[in-house]
């Protein structure tokens, strides 16, 4: 939902990496989002290609990588990823779980000429 | 021209919480609690903090800062009681971020203020994902939303210091199971304190006065 703020900042961390290499062009842009993060990759693809105009980035794809949410059952240690709103382990059948993956908003790599 | 990869492996969100980090650096140097409100629309944070103003009188030089997509309403109500409000008007956005309250902080007289309650942009998903700098995350969930929001909404619900469920006036009217809720609230986040209360009522908000005295005695006691 908040795409627009998300594009703006990956936008700067692939110019700025990008600059520094002394690339000319920025081609791929490999971004890893959790399933938490609430990011929907039609509205980044859609701000992006709006903000990156007239920059090395303009016309590069983005490629998504998506983590899902990953829990850890504080009772029995099990990981699990939940189905749907479901956050029972399904081992111990507890409700007592920490978060341990599915936050993840970064920029992996760029492949740039 | 040869094609290369380069390893970045950077938070895209890395910017904003260095400017959280000098945000909360800024009211520390003041001895300043600094305190995060976040809810969905409607649940009442403007009546909590209207609650909350009457009960700090004499007690904390308090200051508001009102995140609204566009309108001041909010922050008339607060101004009109004496109290020093900055609104910020994100135009459009779904959440505060750092940068926001940096320029919020800086035309505060943050010499003269003991407590900062932030009202974030009524939102419980983008509003998580944006650190601006406070000491604790509040979150306010209303009765009428449901007892099933803490599995829609993970990452509010398990950061959270303190759980304020209001409304509970109308709890006959509402199939809201308080024990249900609660017990899926420290499933997710165990240190979580849940208060019920009623900002129209004031029933229970004695619970979250005193939560919120000793956050600030612990903040002016240098802790």
């Amino acid at each position: 939902m908040h795409e627009l703020s998300v594009v703006e900042s990956l936008l700067t961390v692939a110019l700025e990496n990008g600059e520094k290499a002394q690339a000319t062009r920025i081609l791929k842009i490999y971004v890893v989002v959790g399933d938490l993060s609430g990011v929907v990759d039609e509205s980044v693809d859609f701000y992006f290609k709006f903000l990156s105009e007239k920059t090395i980035a303009a016309g590069a794809s983005i490629i998504f990588m998506h983590k899902p949410t990953r829990l850890r059952c504080r009772a029995c240690n099990a990981v699990f990823s939940p189905e749907g709103l479901n956050f029972h382990c399904p081992h111990c059948k507890e409700q007592q779980v920490d978060i341990i993956g599915g936050r993840e908003l970064y920029v992996d790599r760029l492949e740039v000429e | 021209m040869s094609v290369k990869v380069l390893t970045i492996k950077e938070d895209i969100l890395s910017a904003n919480d260095g400017k959280a980090r000098s945000n909360r650096e800024s009211v520390d140097k003041h001895a300043i609690l600094m305190v995060n409100i976040t809810s969905s629309p409607g649940s009442g944070k403007t009546s909590l903090i209207m609650q909350t103003i009457n009960w700090a009188r004499g007690k904390a030089r308090l200051a508001v800062i009102e995140g609204d997509i566009a309108s001041s309403i909010d922050a008339d109500k607060v101004s009109e009681q004496g109290i020093p409000a900055i609104q910020i008007n994100t135009e459009g956005a779904c959440h505060l971020d750092a940068n926001m309250i940096k320029k919020a902080l800086d035309s505060l007289d943050l010499d003269q203020t003991d407590l900062i309650l932030i009202e974030n942009v009524g939102n419980l998903i983008c509003t998580a994902e944006f650190a601006l700098g406070a000491h604790k995350q509040v979150m306010l969930l209303s009765v009428p939303e449901g007892d099933d929001k803490p599995c829609k909404y993970p990452l509010m619900f398990s950061g959270a210091d303190v759980i304020l469920v209001n409304k509970i006036d109308v709890l006959p009217y509402f199939d809201f199971d308080m024990s249900t809720f609660s017990r899926t609230v420290s499933g997710l986040n165990p240190a979580g304190l849940v208060f019920p209360v009623s900002a129209k009522t004031g029933e229970g908000l004695e619970q979250w006065f005193s939560w919120l005295e000793e956050a600030l005695d612990r903040k002016s006691g240098g802790a």
